[in-house]
Protein backbone atom coordinates (compact mmCIF):
# COMPACT_ATOMS: atom_id res chain seq x y z
CA UNK A 1 0.00 0.00 0.00
CA UNK A 2 1.10 3.44 -0.92
CA UNK A 3 2.36 5.81 2.13
CA UNK A 4 2.78 9.18 2.52
CA UNK A 5 6.71 8.74 2.21
CA UNK A 6 8.53 10.60 -0.10
CA UNK A 7 8.96 8.32 -2.93
CA UNK A 8 11.32 6.81 -5.54
CA UNK A 9 11.97 10.47 -7.04
CA UNK A 10 12.01 12.34 -3.75
CA UNK A 11 14.76 9.80 -2.37
CA UNK A 12 17.04 9.92 -5.69
CA UNK A 13 17.06 14.08 -4.73
CA UNK A 14 17.95 14.74 -1.46
CA UNK A 15 17.11 18.35 -0.82
CA UNK A 16 17.73 19.77 2.83
CA UNK A 17 13.76 20.73 2.04
CA UNK A 18 12.49 17.54 1.47
CA UNK A 19 8.91 18.24 2.22
CA UNK A 20 7.20 15.37 1.35
CA UNK A 21 4.63 16.18 -1.74
CA UNK A 22 0.96 15.86 -0.99
CA UNK A 23 -0.15 12.73 -2.07
CA UNK A 24 -3.63 12.83 -3.35
CA UNK A 25 -5.98 9.19 -2.93
CA UNK A 26 -9.29 8.28 -4.99
CA UNK A 27 -11.59 8.37 -1.79
CA UNK A 28 -15.16 8.90 -3.63
CA UNK A 29 -16.44 6.90 -6.05
CA UNK A 30 -18.87 8.79 -8.34
CA UNK A 31 -22.18 6.83 -7.34
CA UNK A 32 -20.99 8.13 -3.66
CA UNK A 33 -20.38 11.70 -5.08
CA UNK A 34 -24.13 11.70 -7.04
CA UNK A 35 -26.30 10.43 -4.32
CA UNK A 36 -24.79 12.76 -1.88
CA UNK A 37 -25.26 15.80 -3.67
CA UNK A 38 -28.61 14.17 -4.45
CA UNK A 39 -29.70 13.65 -1.10
CA UNK A 40 -28.12 17.50 0.23
CA UNK A 41 -31.22 18.57 -1.95
CA UNK A 42 -33.90 15.94 -1.20
CA UNK A 43 -33.01 16.83 3.06
CA UNK A 44 -33.70 20.08 2.64
CA UNK A 45 -36.78 19.72 0.56
CA UNK A 46 -38.02 17.12 3.20
CA UNK A 47 -36.82 19.47 6.03
CA UNK A 48 -38.48 22.54 4.58
CA UNK A 49 -42.17 20.83 3.57
CA UNK A 50 -41.47 18.75 6.41
CA UNK A 51 -41.70 21.70 9.12
CA UNK A 52 -44.81 22.95 6.61
CA UNK A 53 -46.68 20.31 7.54
CA UNK A 54 -45.98 20.46 11.07
CA UNK A 55 -47.13 24.14 11.63
CA UNK A 56 -50.56 23.14 10.70
CA UNK A 57 -50.56 20.89 13.52
CA UNK A 58 -47.95 21.98 16.00
CA UNK A 59 -48.19 19.58 18.72
CA UNK A 60 -46.79 16.42 19.07
CA UNK A 61 -48.62 13.20 20.82
CA UNK A 62 -48.10 9.12 21.59
CA UNK A 63 -50.24 6.57 21.09
CA UNK A 64 -52.73 6.02 18.57
CA UNK A 65 -54.87 9.55 18.41
CA UNK A 66 -54.56 13.23 19.06
CA UNK A 67 -55.92 16.01 18.09
CA UNK A 68 -56.53 19.77 20.35
CA UNK A 69 -57.28 19.04 23.43
CA UNK A 70 -55.06 16.20 24.28
CA UNK A 71 -51.98 16.01 26.16
CA UNK A 72 -48.91 16.75 24.13
CA UNK A 73 -44.99 16.08 24.35
CA UNK A 74 -44.48 19.35 22.56
CA UNK A 75 -46.68 21.93 21.24
CA UNK A 76 -45.95 25.49 19.61
CA UNK A 77 -48.24 28.46 19.82
CA UNK A 78 -49.22 31.87 18.96
CA UNK A 79 -50.71 33.72 21.86
CA UNK A 80 -51.07 37.10 22.48
CA UNK A 81 -50.46 39.64 25.43
CA UNK A 82 -53.48 41.58 26.46
CA UNK A 83 -51.87 43.84 28.50
CA UNK A 84 -48.99 44.62 25.85
CA UNK A 85 -50.67 43.77 22.64
CA UNK A 86 -47.79 42.10 21.80
CA UNK A 87 -47.58 38.64 20.16
CA UNK A 88 -46.41 35.68 22.12
CA UNK A 89 -44.54 32.61 20.66
CA UNK A 90 -44.64 30.03 23.77
CA UNK A 91 -43.45 26.57 23.24
CA UNK A 92 -44.26 23.89 25.68
CA UNK A 93 -42.33 20.86 26.21
CA UNK A 94 -43.55 17.87 28.73
CA UNK A 95 -45.48 20.78 30.37
CA UNK A 96 -43.03 23.19 30.85
CA UNK A 97 -43.58 27.04 29.02
CA UNK A 98 -41.10 28.52 27.29
CA UNK A 99 -41.42 32.06 25.37
CA UNK A 100 -39.53 31.68 22.09
CA UNK A 101 -40.74 34.69 20.39
CA UNK A 102 -38.67 35.23 17.16
CA UNK A 103 -38.27 32.15 16.31
CA UNK A 104 -41.30 29.41 17.28
CA UNK A 105 -44.71 30.24 17.73
CA UNK A 106 -44.59 34.06 16.17
CA UNK A 107 -41.83 35.24 14.23
CA UNK A 108 -41.56 38.66 11.95
CA UNK A 109 -41.50 38.76 8.59
CA UNK A 110 -39.44 41.58 6.45
CA UNK A 111 -41.13 44.17 7.16
CA UNK A 112 -40.96 43.57 11.12
CA UNK A 113 -44.79 42.46 10.78
CA UNK A 114 -45.45 39.39 13.08
CA UNK A 115 -46.24 36.46 11.73
CA UNK A 116 -48.55 33.16 13.75
CA UNK A 117 -46.05 29.96 12.77
CA UNK A 118 -44.77 27.46 14.97
CA UNK A 119 -41.88 27.55 12.44
CA UNK A 120 -40.73 30.87 10.62
CA UNK A 121 -41.12 30.66 7.15
CA UNK A 122 -37.75 31.41 5.88
CA UNK A 123 -37.40 27.84 7.39
CA UNK A 124 -40.05 26.32 5.65
CA UNK A 125 -41.52 26.26 2.32
CA UNK A 126 -44.28 28.26 0.87
CA UNK A 127 -47.15 27.36 -0.28
CA UNK A 128 -49.53 26.29 1.57
CA UNK A 129 -50.48 22.74 3.13
CA UNK A 130 -51.36 21.03 -0.66
CA UNK A 131 -48.30 22.35 -1.80
CA UNK A 132 -46.39 20.80 1.52
CA UNK A 133 -47.63 17.59 0.88
CA UNK A 134 -46.57 17.52 -2.96
CA UNK A 135 -43.39 18.66 -2.08
CA UNK A 136 -42.53 16.29 0.74
CA UNK A 137 -43.93 12.89 -0.56
CA UNK A 138 -42.53 13.16 -4.47
CA UNK A 139 -38.90 14.07 -2.12
CA UNK A 140 -39.94 11.59 0.24
CA UNK A 141 -39.86 9.04 -3.06
CA UNK A 142 -36.73 10.33 -4.73
CA UNK A 143 -34.73 9.71 -1.42
CA UNK A 144 -36.05 6.19 -1.44
CA UNK A 145 -34.70 6.14 -4.82
CA UNK A 146 -31.57 7.76 -4.11
CA UNK A 147 -31.45 5.72 -1.18
CA UNK A 148 -31.58 2.51 -2.93
CA UNK A 149 -28.81 3.41 -5.74
CA UNK A 150 -26.72 4.02 -2.97
CA UNK A 151 -27.64 0.60 -0.98
CA UNK A 152 -27.36 -1.91 -4.06
CA UNK A 153 -23.91 0.17 -4.90
CA UNK A 154 -22.47 0.13 -1.86
CA UNK A 155 -23.15 -3.30 -1.16
CA UNK A 156 -21.84 -4.89 -4.79
CA UNK A 157 -18.54 -2.31 -4.42
CA UNK A 158 -17.79 -3.42 -0.65
CA UNK A 159 -18.29 0.39 0.27
CA UNK A 160 -19.78 -0.42 3.68
CA UNK A 161 -17.44 -3.19 4.25
CA UNK A 162 -14.52 -1.21 2.86
CA UNK A 163 -15.37 1.90 4.49
CA UNK A 164 -17.91 1.93 6.90
CA UNK A 165 -17.68 -1.23 9.15
CA UNK A 166 -15.63 0.00 11.87
CA UNK A 167 -13.01 -2.91 12.52
CA UNK A 168 -13.11 -4.72 15.50
CA UNK A 169 -10.15 -2.72 16.91
CA UNK A 170 -11.78 0.30 16.58
CA UNK A 171 -14.24 -0.56 18.88
CA UNK A 172 -12.24 -1.12 21.80
CA UNK A 173 -13.23 1.60 24.73
CA UNK A 174 -9.62 2.43 24.40
CA UNK A 175 -9.71 3.67 20.85
CA UNK A 176 -12.72 5.10 20.89
CA UNK A 177 -11.98 7.74 23.91
CA UNK A 178 -8.63 8.45 21.72
CA UNK A 179 -10.95 9.61 18.64
CA UNK A 180 -13.31 11.07 20.89
CA UNK A 181 -10.10 13.12 22.73
CA UNK A 182 -9.24 13.76 19.05
CA UNK A 183 -12.59 15.54 18.29
CA UNK A 184 -12.75 17.18 20.93
CA UNK A 185 -9.36 19.52 20.34
CA UNK A 186 -10.61 19.26 16.39
CA UNK A 187 -7.42 17.35 15.61
CA UNK A 188 -7.57 16.28 12.11
CA UNK A 189 -6.08 12.83 10.86
CA UNK A 190 -3.13 12.96 8.77
CA UNK A 191 -1.12 10.55 6.67
CA UNK A 192 -1.95 6.82 7.22
CA UNK A 193 -5.03 7.77 9.55
CA UNK A 194 -6.75 10.58 6.80
CA UNK A 195 -7.07 7.31 4.43
CA UNK A 196 -10.30 5.98 6.29
CA UNK A 197 -12.92 7.31 8.31
CA UNK A 198 -12.33 7.34 11.55
CA UNK A 199 -14.50 5.35 14.41
CA UNK A 200 -17.02 8.11 15.43
CA UNK A 201 -17.39 9.47 11.48
CA UNK A 202 -17.92 5.48 10.53
CA UNK A 203 -20.67 4.99 13.65
CA UNK A 204 -21.96 8.39 12.73
CA UNK A 205 -22.47 7.35 9.15
CA UNK A 206 -23.91 3.53 10.21
CA UNK A 207 -26.11 5.06 12.43
CA UNK A 208 -27.59 7.76 10.07
CA UNK A 209 -27.69 5.02 6.82
CA UNK A 210 -29.07 1.97 9.23
CA UNK A 211 -31.45 3.59 11.39
CA UNK A 212 -32.40 7.23 11.18
CA UNK A 213 -33.20 7.13 7.71
CA UNK A 214 -34.74 3.74 7.56
CA UNK A 215 -37.11 4.84 10.99
CA UNK A 216 -37.79 8.24 9.07
CA UNK A 217 -39.17 6.52 6.05
CA UNK A 218 -40.77 3.58 7.99
CA UNK A 219 -42.56 6.24 10.41
CA UNK A 220 -43.54 8.31 7.78
CA UNK A 221 -45.27 5.17 6.42
CA UNK A 222 -46.80 4.65 9.68
CA UNK A 223 -48.92 7.69 8.65
CA UNK A 224 -50.25 6.64 5.38
CA UNK A 225 -53.94 5.39 6.20
CA UNK A 226 -53.26 3.10 2.71
CA UNK A 227 -49.71 1.82 3.69
CA UNK A 228 -50.73 0.60 7.45
CA UNK A 229 -54.49 -0.99 5.66
CA UNK A 230 -51.46 -3.32 4.04
CA UNK A 231 -48.93 -3.20 6.80
CA UNK A 232 -50.51 -3.02 9.88
CA UNK A 233 -47.51 -3.88 12.50
CA UNK A 234 -46.20 -0.43 11.50
CA UNK A 235 -48.64 0.45 14.03
CA UNK A 236 -47.44 -1.96 16.66
CA UNK A 237 -43.64 -0.77 15.56
CA UNK A 238 -43.97 2.51 16.54
CA UNK A 239 -46.77 2.26 19.07
CA UNK A 240 -49.45 3.95 17.06
CA UNK A 241 -49.40 6.69 14.13
CA UNK A 242 -49.54 9.84 16.59
CA UNK A 243 -46.42 8.16 18.05
CA UNK A 244 -44.82 7.27 14.76
CA UNK A 245 -45.78 11.12 14.04
CA UNK A 246 -43.78 12.15 17.31
CA UNK A 247 -40.71 10.10 16.32
CA UNK A 248 -40.58 10.93 12.84
CA UNK A 249 -40.16 14.42 14.10
CA UNK A 250 -37.58 13.83 16.91
CA UNK A 251 -35.47 11.93 14.19
CA UNK A 252 -35.66 14.79 11.92
CA UNK A 253 -34.26 16.65 14.53
CA UNK A 254 -31.30 14.26 15.16
CA UNK A 255 -30.69 14.39 10.97
CA UNK A 256 -30.24 18.02 11.40
CA UNK A 257 -27.74 17.73 14.53
CA UNK A 258 -26.01 15.42 12.32
CA UNK A 259 -26.05 18.06 9.20
CA UNK A 260 -24.94 20.48 11.81
CA UNK A 261 -21.48 18.27 13.15
CA UNK A 262 -21.45 17.09 9.58
CA UNK A 263 -20.48 20.19 8.33
CA UNK A 264 -18.82 21.42 11.15
CA UNK A 265 -15.95 18.70 10.80
CA UNK A 266 -15.77 19.49 6.67
CA UNK A 267 -15.11 22.79 7.40
CA UNK A 268 -12.34 22.30 10.47
CA UNK A 269 -10.66 19.19 8.60
CA UNK A 270 -10.22 21.31 5.09
CA UNK A 271 -12.93 22.70 3.61
CA UNK A 272 -11.40 23.49 0.18
CA UNK A 273 -10.12 19.39 0.41
CA UNK A 274 -13.24 18.39 1.34
CA UNK A 275 -15.33 19.53 -1.20
CA UNK A 276 -13.22 18.88 -3.77
CA UNK A 277 -12.97 15.05 -2.96
CA UNK A 278 -16.88 15.13 -2.77
CA UNK A 279 -17.17 16.47 -6.05
CA UNK A 280 -13.87 15.37 -7.97
CA UNK A 281 -13.44 12.49 -5.92
CA UNK A 282 -9.85 13.68 -5.12
CA UNK A 283 -8.89 14.21 -1.57
CA UNK A 284 -5.63 14.94 -0.53
CA UNK A 285 -3.73 13.32 2.52
CA UNK A 286 -2.53 15.94 4.63
CA UNK A 287 0.90 14.89 5.65
CA UNK A 288 2.04 13.74 8.77
CA UNK A 289 3.89 16.26 11.24
CA UNK B 1 -50.53 34.01 7.21
CA UNK B 2 -52.51 36.70 8.57
CA UNK B 3 -51.52 38.45 11.89
CA UNK B 4 -51.90 37.46 15.55
CA UNK B 5 -54.94 36.78 16.33
CA UNK B 6 -55.88 35.31 20.20
CA UNK B 7 -56.23 32.38 18.97
CA UNK B 8 -53.44 29.62 19.36
CA UNK B 9 -52.04 28.30 15.97
CA UNK B 10 -53.89 25.05 16.45
CA UNK B 11 -57.27 26.75 16.23
CA UNK B 12 -55.61 28.83 13.29
CA UNK B 13 -55.76 26.05 10.67
CA UNK B 14 -58.93 26.82 9.72
CA UNK B 15 -57.48 30.25 8.99
CA UNK B 16 -55.02 28.53 6.69
CA UNK B 17 -57.76 26.60 4.61
CA UNK B 18 -59.36 29.78 4.03
CA UNK B 19 -56.10 31.73 3.01
CA UNK B 20 -56.10 28.33 0.38
CA UNK B 21 -59.30 29.11 -1.11
CA UNK B 22 -58.97 32.63 -1.36
CA UNK B 23 -55.95 31.57 -3.50
CA UNK B 24 -52.60 32.30 -2.14
CA UNK B 25 -51.04 28.39 -2.97
CA UNK B 26 -48.30 28.74 -5.26
CA UNK B 27 -48.25 25.25 -5.77
CA UNK B 28 -51.91 24.94 -7.08
CA UNK B 29 -52.48 28.00 -9.06
CA UNK B 30 -51.25 29.37 -12.27
CA UNK B 31 -47.73 30.85 -10.87
CA UNK B 32 -46.77 27.47 -9.69
CA UNK B 33 -47.98 25.28 -12.73
CA UNK B 34 -44.06 24.59 -13.71
CA UNK B 35 -43.52 22.63 -10.96
CA UNK B 36 -46.34 20.41 -11.20
CA UNK B 37 -44.93 17.79 -13.14
CA UNK B 38 -42.20 17.09 -10.86
CA UNK B 39 -44.87 17.65 -7.85
CA UNK B 40 -47.44 15.19 -9.84
CA UNK B 41 -44.55 12.79 -9.61
CA UNK B 42 -44.86 11.27 -6.08
CA UNK B 43 -48.78 10.89 -6.77
CA UNK B 44 -48.29 9.12 -9.24
CA UNK B 45 -45.59 6.49 -7.59
CA UNK B 46 -47.91 6.48 -4.56
CA UNK B 47 -50.63 5.48 -6.05
CA UNK B 48 -49.40 2.83 -7.85
CA UNK B 49 -46.97 1.06 -5.50
CA UNK B 50 -49.97 1.40 -2.54
CA UNK B 51 -52.44 -0.08 -5.02
CA UNK B 52 -49.62 -3.07 -5.61
CA UNK B 53 -49.62 -2.92 -1.56
CA UNK B 54 -53.64 -3.42 -1.30
CA UNK B 55 -54.08 -5.50 -4.54
CA UNK B 56 -55.70 -8.03 -2.00
CA UNK B 57 -57.80 -5.85 -0.77
CA UNK B 58 -56.94 -6.01 3.04
CA UNK B 59 -59.33 -3.54 5.56
CA UNK B 60 -58.02 -0.93 7.93
CA UNK B 61 -57.04 -1.70 11.20
CA UNK B 62 -60.31 -2.07 13.13
CA UNK B 63 -59.92 -0.93 17.01
CA UNK B 64 -61.78 -1.83 20.21
CA UNK B 65 -64.39 0.14 21.82
CA UNK B 66 -61.49 1.04 24.50
CA UNK B 67 -59.48 2.56 22.06
CA UNK B 68 -62.30 5.31 20.57
CA UNK B 69 -61.01 8.52 21.34
CA UNK B 70 -62.39 10.82 24.02
CA UNK B 71 -63.63 13.29 21.14
CA UNK B 72 -63.77 13.73 17.24
CA UNK B 73 -62.87 16.92 16.08
CA UNK B 74 -65.45 17.64 13.54
CA UNK B 75 -63.21 18.87 10.49
CA UNK B 76 -64.44 21.01 7.13
CA UNK B 77 -68.32 22.17 7.48
CA UNK B 78 -69.66 21.68 11.01
CA UNK B 79 -73.33 22.82 9.93
CA UNK B 80 -74.30 23.76 6.03
CA UNK B 81 -75.94 27.22 5.31
CA UNK B 82 -78.56 28.03 3.87
CA UNK B 83 -82.62 27.19 4.87
CA UNK B 84 -82.65 24.16 2.91
CA UNK B 85 -80.42 21.93 5.28
CA UNK B 86 -81.46 23.99 8.11
CA UNK B 87 -85.60 22.42 7.09
CA UNK B 88 -83.57 18.83 7.14
CA UNK B 89 -82.56 19.14 10.73
CA UNK B 90 -85.87 20.72 11.75
CA UNK B 91 -87.85 17.37 10.42
CA UNK B 92 -84.95 15.21 11.49
CA UNK B 93 -84.02 14.34 8.31
CA UNK B 94 -87.84 12.87 7.54
CA UNK B 95 -88.23 14.59 3.76
CA UNK B 96 -84.44 13.38 2.89
CA UNK B 97 -83.66 11.26 0.13
CA UNK B 98 -80.83 9.94 -1.04
CA UNK B 99 -80.29 9.28 -4.87
CA UNK B 100 -78.24 7.16 -6.75
CA UNK B 101 -77.74 7.96 -10.22
CA UNK B 102 -75.30 8.12 -13.33
CA UNK B 103 -74.38 5.27 -14.93
CA UNK B 104 -76.30 3.40 -13.30
CA UNK B 105 -79.36 0.69 -14.45
CA UNK B 106 -81.75 1.20 -11.71
CA UNK B 107 -81.64 4.88 -10.08
CA UNK B 108 -82.53 4.88 -6.67
CA UNK B 109 -84.37 7.73 -4.37
CA UNK B 110 -84.12 6.20 -0.87
CA UNK B 111 -85.02 7.57 2.42
CA UNK B 112 -82.54 7.67 5.05
CA UNK B 113 -85.11 4.69 6.73
CA UNK B 114 -84.69 2.81 3.71
CA UNK B 115 -81.04 3.31 3.55
CA UNK B 116 -80.88 2.16 7.52
CA UNK B 117 -82.93 -0.79 6.57
CA UNK B 118 -80.01 -2.28 4.06
CA UNK B 119 -77.61 -4.88 5.15
CA UNK B 120 -75.76 -2.46 7.97
CA UNK B 121 -71.62 -2.40 8.74
CA UNK B 122 -70.08 -0.91 12.30
CA UNK B 123 -66.49 -0.68 11.96
CA UNK B 124 -64.33 1.48 14.85
CA UNK B 125 -61.33 2.99 12.45
CA UNK B 126 -58.84 6.19 13.12
CA UNK B 127 -59.48 9.23 10.88
CA UNK B 128 -56.35 10.60 9.90
CA UNK B 129 -56.74 14.34 8.59
CA UNK B 130 -53.51 15.43 6.51
CA UNK B 131 -53.15 18.33 8.85
CA UNK B 132 -51.59 15.41 11.33
CA UNK B 133 -54.15 14.83 13.52
CA UNK B 134 -56.27 11.10 14.02
CA UNK B 135 -59.08 10.16 16.45
CA UNK B 136 -61.06 7.11 16.71
CA UNK B 137 -64.18 6.49 16.21
CA UNK B 138 -66.91 3.43 15.51
CA UNK B 139 -69.15 3.99 12.38
CA UNK B 140 -72.52 2.25 11.04
CA UNK B 141 -73.48 2.59 7.76
CA UNK B 142 -74.31 0.78 4.47
CA UNK B 143 -71.78 -0.52 2.33
CA UNK B 144 -71.25 1.61 -0.66
CA UNK B 145 -70.92 -1.57 -2.98
CA UNK B 146 -74.33 -2.85 -1.41
CA UNK B 147 -76.19 0.57 -2.74
CA UNK B 148 -74.10 0.40 -6.22
CA UNK B 149 -75.19 -3.66 -6.89
CA UNK B 150 -78.74 -2.47 -6.04
CA UNK B 151 -78.65 0.21 -8.44
CA UNK B 152 -76.68 -2.03 -10.84
CA UNK B 153 -73.72 -0.36 -12.10
CA UNK B 154 -73.06 0.24 -15.64
CA UNK B 155 -70.15 -1.10 -17.26
CA UNK B 156 -68.39 2.03 -18.17
CA UNK B 157 -68.59 3.47 -14.75
CA UNK B 158 -65.32 4.59 -13.02
CA UNK B 159 -65.83 6.66 -10.27
CA UNK B 160 -68.50 7.47 -7.96
CA UNK B 161 -68.91 10.69 -7.57
CA UNK B 162 -69.79 11.81 -3.56
CA UNK B 163 -72.19 15.33 -4.07
CA UNK B 164 -72.89 17.34 -0.89
CA UNK B 165 -75.22 19.51 0.41
CA UNK B 166 -72.88 21.98 1.99
CA UNK B 167 -71.82 24.79 -0.15
CA UNK B 168 -67.74 25.95 0.94
CA UNK B 169 -67.70 29.16 -1.31
CA UNK B 170 -70.12 30.67 -3.11
CA UNK B 171 -69.79 30.91 -6.68
CA UNK B 172 -72.49 32.03 -10.14
CA UNK B 173 -72.64 28.24 -11.34
CA UNK B 174 -73.28 26.39 -8.13
CA UNK B 175 -69.88 24.59 -7.97
CA UNK B 176 -68.54 25.70 -4.91
CA UNK B 177 -70.34 22.67 -3.07
CA UNK B 178 -68.24 20.09 -1.23
CA UNK B 179 -68.07 16.68 -3.19
CA UNK B 180 -65.46 14.11 -3.58
CA UNK B 181 -64.75 10.94 -5.79
CA UNK B 182 -63.18 7.65 -5.67
CA UNK B 183 -62.84 5.05 -7.93
CA UNK B 184 -64.10 1.41 -7.85
CA UNK B 185 -61.27 -0.44 -6.25
CA UNK B 186 -61.88 1.96 -3.44
CA UNK B 187 -65.75 2.34 -3.40
CA UNK B 188 -65.95 -1.79 -3.79
CA UNK B 189 -64.16 -1.89 -0.42
CA UNK B 190 -65.96 -3.48 2.94
CA UNK B 191 -64.81 -0.87 4.87
CA UNK B 192 -66.30 1.97 2.23
CA UNK B 193 -69.66 3.10 3.95
CA UNK B 194 -72.18 5.28 3.96
CA UNK B 195 -72.40 6.30 7.50
CA UNK B 196 -75.50 7.01 9.35
CA UNK B 197 -74.53 6.24 13.20
CA UNK B 198 -71.22 7.30 14.90
CA UNK B 199 -70.21 6.17 18.42
CA UNK B 200 -73.26 3.77 18.75
CA UNK B 201 -75.74 7.17 18.10
CA UNK B 202 -77.12 9.13 15.16
CA UNK B 203 -74.62 10.70 13.31
CA UNK B 204 -74.12 14.25 14.25
CA UNK B 205 -75.04 16.83 12.18
CA UNK B 206 -70.89 18.51 12.75
CA UNK B 207 -69.96 15.06 11.61
CA UNK B 208 -71.89 14.93 8.22
CA UNK B 209 -75.91 14.40 8.93
CA UNK B 210 -77.65 12.22 8.08
CA UNK B 211 -74.70 10.64 6.01
CA UNK B 212 -71.60 10.79 5.44
CA UNK B 213 -68.56 8.62 3.41
CA UNK B 214 -66.41 6.96 5.38
CA UNK B 215 -62.96 5.45 3.14
CA UNK B 216 -61.02 4.36 5.39
CA UNK B 217 -57.67 4.38 3.36
CA UNK B 218 -57.56 7.91 2.82
CA UNK B 219 -56.71 11.14 4.85
CA UNK B 220 -59.77 13.00 5.86
CA UNK B 221 -60.86 14.90 2.79
CA UNK B 222 -61.89 12.33 1.24
CA UNK B 223 -64.73 11.36 3.75
CA UNK B 224 -67.00 13.34 2.12
CA UNK B 225 -70.02 14.92 4.69
CA UNK B 226 -73.83 15.60 4.31
CA UNK B 227 -73.73 13.30 1.40
CA UNK B 228 -77.31 13.71 -0.72
CA UNK B 229 -76.62 12.28 -4.53
CA UNK B 230 -74.17 9.27 -5.22
CA UNK B 231 -73.03 9.91 -9.64
CA UNK B 232 -71.59 7.05 -11.04
CA UNK B 233 -69.37 8.43 -13.78
CA UNK B 234 -66.94 7.59 -16.56
CA UNK B 235 -64.52 10.46 -15.78
CA UNK B 236 -64.38 13.45 -13.64
CA UNK B 237 -63.18 16.62 -16.13
CA UNK B 238 -66.89 17.67 -16.57
CA UNK B 239 -67.90 18.07 -12.47
CA UNK B 240 -66.93 21.51 -11.16
CA UNK B 241 -62.94 22.37 -12.08
CA UNK B 242 -62.78 18.65 -13.03
CA UNK B 243 -60.47 17.34 -10.53
CA UNK B 244 -62.53 15.09 -8.68
CA UNK B 245 -63.33 16.70 -5.41
CA UNK B 246 -63.61 20.55 -3.97
CA UNK B 247 -60.00 20.58 -2.40
CA UNK B 248 -58.96 18.35 -5.59
CA UNK B 249 -60.14 21.52 -7.36
CA UNK B 250 -58.00 23.73 -5.05
CA UNK B 251 -54.65 21.81 -5.38
CA UNK B 252 -55.29 19.12 -3.02
CA UNK B 253 -54.06 15.22 -4.93
CA UNK B 254 -57.11 13.42 -6.00
CA UNK B 255 -54.86 10.23 -4.60
CA UNK B 256 -55.18 10.44 -0.40
CA UNK B 257 -53.59 7.47 0.52
CA UNK B 258 -51.27 9.14 2.44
Amino acid sequence: MASSEPNGEARAAPQPAARPRREVMYRHTVAVRLTHWINVLILVLLLMSGLRLFNYHPALYWGNYGYRGVPAFVSIAALEDIETDEPVGVTTIMGHNFITTGVLGVSYDANGEPIAAAFPNWLTLPGGLAGARDVHFAAAWLLVLNGLVYLLFSLFTGHFRRDLLPGAGELRPRHMLTDMWNHLRLRRARGQAARRYNVLQKLAYVIVIFILLPVMVLTGLTMSPAVTAALPFLFDMFAGRQSARTIHFLVANLLVLFVFIHIIQVIVTGLFNNMRSMITGRYAIPPED
Amino acid sequence: MSPITRRSLIAGSSAAAAALVSGCDPFSLSDGEALRPILDFGQFISLHVQRALLAGQPLAREFTEADISPEFPPNGTERPNGMAYFRHMMSNFADFRLTVDGMVKKPLSLTLDEVKAMPPRTQITMHNCDEGWSAIGQWTGVPLAHLLQTAELMPQARYIVFHCMDEMVRTPDNSGFYYESIDLFDAMHPQTILAYGMNGKALPVAHGAPLRLRVERHVGYKHAKYVNRIEAVDRLTHIARGKGGFWEDRGYQWYAGL
